[in-house]
């Protein structure tokens, strides 16, 4: 124990200065919620106050009872035990149902605050840009719609619950305890700063060891949820030793670490007891010298100042407000740490719904309608971060209906060019127009809908395949949900499946390949019917005898819309009114198939190294 | 449970040892109370300040002696709890480990993820729970019965007469509260689905415009939660008061009874204030045990959830040569007659027969659901066959030893993860290879390019699932990966759809040289990939329809010949 100290400073400076204090900023706009409801507040806290005053009643009465069968009095009045007895059973009685009463309250009303939480939080996720969502991982966004949120609460349904109880109990039981007896209240002299001194104690040390513990199993769960997800790979290597050690050393971390907090966390059960003990000791003691003074005071021997003394039941009562009294007290440490652990959850929550939201429409921004799909670049220059540009200086003109392929090499910028389009980005300079508009000043939503978009990443939700094919356009009849099916070549494939088009896709897609979700996405696609069509590397999924299968489909789908098709495949694209060759940002060449061919340039040489071997 | 008493087994003697310090610090606590009954029963009436005070004292070195045996007691169960949680993580994860594809998909991946996270977790807290609270509370009641049946017996039956109707209360909440929490857990399932999906599928939503359909769909997910929740919780709300009240009626009771039995000189009022101290401390055991069975059947569900899986005996074990005789064929690969169905309904394979000599190359293609990557997993045993053998130099897979059989392989896979960790890491995968061997595979699968314009080049920091790198520089990472333990045989499945023709071009060029004699498996949906392999065969709906060269296959194979004129869009090849 001799390197107790070197070790906890250690310990505190690892974890940084963490005790933060509980942040009022925080704190009020918790308040905020609950202020939200302030008459189903008011009956709480009436009820709470109600319940715990007749809490604190009971034992005033079996004082009384006490006193009645107390020795000195010589005889035993029945009649009184059985009146506050009753007394009792009533007030107890009255006060559990006040506070069942109260509990179900605080829940619907924890309930009712975490429901809008959640909804806010989530409304306001689908606000935000594009660029969020690749930076944050999902992981983490799930954490704080399930378990943050929970934390603040758990915090609000019990700790505030808590404290006010806390608070109506210290106080009314030290009222009653003064009331019995004013000297014998002299034992908390010593045995609250013992508490207090305590309490300091174990929030400034044992909660960083608590975070401690719960970051060291964060830790864990995402090695082990990552190496769950390569569990193929590691097996195919036969590094199932490996892997095996490297989570052995993270469970042992993590385990460790859970060891250490209740190791020091081991204490606080027994202190609180113990501290309980010592003032009952206390009162025990004292408590049997007043009770001597006043049996003499009664038998005229002595005549000790009435403060000095106490009645049988008067220091039986007493006994028990004490415990009641000194509960709250201890329990004071453990609540701060909640209530601590609910803000930070708090902070995490707020932190996103206070990250910007995509900037809204300008207020004059008009709805793009009757597109025609004429669509214009000119000079864009965008980076996603400042200090790397991505594209330079890009221009393009797509007239109306027309069909404009964009190639190049891996990370040439070909998906940014969509991004932009669609402004899930916006550019850094230069214009973006269609039928003469800039892009700027319509409405997003007007914008996006003018574009249908399937995209080499096969997005399907839990669903059937129906609600998922018709997430297109909600009011397609079953009808067209069956013809852009056929005309996406998946039809037979659906109706192939034992429950054909209420087949559920579950969540990792083993039940259907990968190739046939991507159908069921341009499938909808199909179903949304807007002027203008992107698509990326849609058919990258889908085999080349597949595709061609679709291709009439597809080319049915372009017909008359405006299209921008990335692609890998060049055959695919030979077609394409326009051609652009991006490498490194810039379009280096445009042109159609035969002038890029001609002019044996890098798209000649692309062309070619696919016969390459 | 049985698995938490299997995990403590070989600390039986330190187990012994902290229950039995438990069970004293109880009893030193249980004494507290008769303590003070004493001091009010015999020394009072005696007048002696001195002796007041003197067993004063003794009560409160007994509050010491009982503060002291309880930390410790409660340092060890904690020691006790975190070799078992250790140890159950262990086993978990390794039997997971050791699982075969069939298996793992039988649980599926959320499954296995949740049982290894909070459901050990679970176990934990009710391990350390129960040996804290389990162990003092029921020591609590019986040490306070047998306590207070020499105080006053008639009291103790009083007391203990609204024990069992507590039990019954607690009971009937619980066993109503199981359900209503697992079905407030799947509503949970439900709510966090939706996020994760609209999460990853974000680019679509907005494309769409379906942002407040996505909303309405979160809402009444967030509804159905919210008011599953609100049963749970408003059911479980009876069981503190309950217990309170039935505790205090009892209270009264007892205090009224004790008067009767003062008035007939029966008892003193000492005792009926002592016996108020043994209700209180046996009420809150009371309570403490309301607790425990509450954590038990959250803690029992996840033992078995936990158990399950470690029960579950891999199967693919490794079998005798006499079930499945060697038959050298001098082919490196050799697939007889294989047919296999994931489900055991449909066919996934049928009758596949094929070879490929030492150092040769396959290309696999064919339609999207065709079997190819089957194929491939086949041959790595990810699963057995239902009928026919794969044998690699004439040995049946199912007779080679796993480690043996793996580490033949080089394997690209169609998404296939990359973990967060450098670049070097994720190449070397755990296999100690040297800087040299791993430079050099990244060279061949053209990887050296972008890694090198990192400013920290191999010790470059990825991502889990490689977020930041584009997907051609996943697949190049990852085919890196496959080069780099000079493997035998080398499978790539899928492994360059997102690299440009003329990434891919090189990339196979820099395969056939740096790979020279390593037989390669090669499944594409591009023909440029195939075109030059030894063996091309074309799969459909599980059988293979076409086998040979290129050009072969071109004159005999009406499909292959359909999707090399697609591909190559009938342009002419001088």
């Amino acid at each position: 124990m001799t390197d107790k100290t070197p070790k906890r400073k250690k310990i505190a400076q690892e974890l940084g200065d963490t005790r933060g204090k509980i942040k009022m900023s925080v704190l009020r706009r918790i308040a905020k919620y609950l202020l939200q409801h302030k008459g189903m507040m008011a009956i709480c806290f009436v009820l709470m106050v109600v319940s715990n005053a007749l809490a604190l009643v009971a034992p005033k009465l079996s004082e009384r009872a006490i006193n009645a069968i107390a020795p000195e009095n010589g005889t035993i009045d029945i009649e009184t035990v059985w009146i506050n007895c009753l007394l009792m059973l009533a007030f107890y009685a009255l006060s559990g149902i006040l506070s069942y009463v109260l509990a179900v309250l605080m829940v619907k009303l924890s309930k009712k605050i975490i429901y809008t939480m959640r909804r806010q939080l989530f409304e306001h996720l689908t606000t935000l840009p594009v660029g969020f969502f690749d930076t944050h991982a999902t992981g983490e966004i799930i954490s704080r719609m399930s378990y943050d949120i929970d934390t603040v609460n758990t915090s609000l349904s019990h700790d505030l619950l808590q404290i006010c109880a806390s608070i109506i109990t210290v106080i009314g039981s030290m009222i009653m305890m003064i009331s019995i007896s004013p000297m014998l209240i002299l034992v908390f002299v010593i045995t609250i700063p013992i508490s207090i001194i305590y309490a300091k104690f174990r929030a400034g040390f044992v909660r960083p060891l608590f975070r401690r513990r719960s970051q060291k199993l964060g830790e864990l769960n995402g090695y082990a949820e990552e190496m769950l997800s390569g569990q193929k790979t590691i097996k195919a290597y036969s590094k199932e030793s490996v892997i095996g050690k490297r989570f052995d050393e993270k469970n042992a971390e993590s385990v460790e670490a859970y060891y250490k907090a209740e190791y020091y966390a081991a204490t606080v059960g027994p202190t609180v007891n113990f501290v309980n003990n010592l003032s009952l000791s206390l009162i025990a003691t004292l408590g049997g010298i007043f009770y001597m003074f006043y049996i003499s005071n009664l038998s005229g021997e002595t005549a000790i100042p009435a403060i000095f003394t106490i009645s049988l039941g008067g220091l039986s009562s007493f006994v028990l407000y004490s415990r009641k009294f000194a509960g709250p007290i201890n329990e004071f440490a453990n609540i701060i740490s909640e209530l601590q652990s609910a803000c930070s959850s708090a902070e995490k929550v707020f932190a996103i719904m206070d990250s910007e939201p995509e900037p809204s429409d300008k207020e004059d921004a008009v709805i793009l309608d009757n597109v025609k799909g004429e669509v214009s670049i000119e000079n864009v220059r965008f980076g996603y971060v400042e200090d790397k540009v991505i594209i330079k200086d890009m221009s393009l003109e797509a007239g109306a209906g027309k069909l404009i392929a964009i190639v190049g090499p891996t990370g040439a910028g070909k998906t940014t060019v969509i991004n932009l389009l669609m402004r899930f980005y916006d550019i850094d300079s230069g214009s973006i127009r269609i039928d003469g508009k800039e892009i700027k000043d319509v409405t997003r939503d007007s914008l996006r809908r003018a574009f249908t978009m399937v995209l080499q990443d096969t997005w399907l939700f839990y669903g059937t395949i129906a609600e998922n094919i018709r997430y297109g356009r909600e009011d397609a009849t079953d009808e067209d949900v069956v013809r852009v099916a056929k005309m996406a070549n998946i039809h037979s494939y659906i109706e192939s499946l034992p429950s054909g088009y209420e087949t559920v896709l579950s969540d990792d897609g083993v039940n259907i390949s990968k190739g046939h979700r991507q159908l069921i996405t341009i499938a909808r696609a199909m179903l949304s019917d807007s002027p203008m069509l992107i698509l990326d590397e849609a058919t990258s999924n889908v085999d080349s005898r597949t595709e061609q299968k679709i291709q009439q489909a597809m080319y049915a789908l372009m017909e008359g819309r405006t299209c921008f098709v990335i692609a890998h495949r060049l055959s695919t694209i030979q077609n394409a009114d326009t051609i652009l060759v991006v490498k490194d940002g810039d379009i280096i060449e445009q042109g159609n198939h035969d002038t890029l061919m001609s002019a044996k340039g890098f798209y000649w040489s692309l062309y070619h190294s696919q016969f390459e071997t | 449970m049985k698995l938490v008493l299997k995990y403590m087994k070989p600390m039986r003697a330190f187990v012994a040892v902290t229950l039995t310090v438990k069970v004293i610090a109880t009893v030193i606590e249980l004494f507290i109370p008769y303590v003070l009954s004493y001091i009010l029963d015999y020394m009072v009436p005696a007048g002696n300040i001195g002796n007041v005070v003197i067993w004063g004292g003794v009560m409160l070195l007994f509050a010491v002696l009982a503060c002291l045996t309880n930390i410790i007691a409660n340092r060890m169960v904690s020691r006790i709890a975190r070799r078992v949680t250790e140890k159950t993580r262990h086993e978990l994860f390794d039997r997971i480990l050791h699982l075969s594809s069939r298996q793992v998909d039988e649980f599926t991946i959320p499954s296995l993820e949740s049982r290894l996270t909070s459901d050990t977790y679970n176990v934990h807290h009710f391990v350390g729970m129960s040996m804290r609270m389990g162990i003092r509370a029921p020591i609590m009641i019986v040490g306070g019965i047998i306590v207070t049946a020499t105080l006053d017996v008639a009291m103790m039956l009083i007391m203990v007469i609204t024990m069992p109707l507590i039990a019954i209360a607690v009971g009937l909440i619980t066993k109503r509260g199981i359900p209503l929490f697992k079905k407030s857990q799947r509503s949970v399932d439900s709510m966090v689905r939706i996020v994760r999906e609209d999460s990853q599928g974000i680019r679509v939503i907005k494309a769409l415009s379906k942002v407040d359909y996505e909303r309405r769909r979160f809402d009444k997910a967030n509804k159905q939660l919210v008011s599953d929740e609100n049963k749970a919780g408003i059911n479980m709300a009876a069981s503190n008061p309950i217990v309170t009240v039935l505790l205090n009626f009892g209270l009264a009771v007892v205090i009224v009874v004790g008067a009767y039995r003062v008035q007939g000189g029966l008892s003193e009022t000492g005792k009926i204030i002592a016996f108020i101290q043994y209700f209180t401390m046996i009420s809150n055991a009371m309570i403490g045990i309301t607790r425990v069975f509450v954590n038990y059947s959250k803690g029992s569900a996840s033992a078995q959830r936990i158990a399950e899986v470690i029960a579950t005996e891999p199967d693919l074990c490794v079998e005798s040569e006499d079930k499945h005789p060697a038959k050298n064929t001098g082919a490196h690969i050799s697939f007889e007659n294989v047919s296999f169905s994931y489900l055991g309904k449909k066919n996934n394979i049928s009758d596949v027969s094929f070879e490929l000599g030492h150092g040769e190359t396959l290309g696999i293609i064919g339609a999207t659901g065709s079997g190819k990557t089957t194929l491939a997993q086949l041959l790595m045993r990810f699963y057995d066959v239902d009928s026919g053998n794969v044998r690699i130099d004439g040995r049946d897979v199912r007779t080679i030893p796993h480690d043996e059989l793996n580490t033949k392989f080089g394997v690209v896979q169609q998404n296939d993860f990359i973990y967060a960790g450098s670049i070097r890491d994720n190449i070397d995968f755990g296999r100690d290879l040297s800087d040299a061997e791993i430079e050099r595979a990244a060279g061949l699968a053209q990887a050296e390019e972008f890694i090198l314009g990192y400013d920290d080049k191999y010790e470059h920091l990825l991502n889990s699932k490689g977020t930041n790198l584009s997907g051609g520089q996943r697949q190049r990472l990852l085919i890196s990966r496959a080069l780099a333990g000079s493997p035998e045989i080398l499978v790539l499945d899928d492994s360059s759809s997102a690299l440009d023709y003329k990434t891919d071009a090189k990339l196979r060029r820099a395969i056939k040289e740096g790979m020279d004699g390593v037989t390669t498996i090669i499944v594409a949906q591009r023909v440029s990939s195939v075109m030059n392999a030894d063996l091309i065969i074309v799969m459909d709906d599980g059988r293979i329809i076409g086998k040979g060269t290129h050009s072969e296959l071109l004159e005999s194979c009406s499909v292959y010949k359909e999707i090399s004129d697609s591909q190559i869009g009938g342009a002419v090849i001088d």
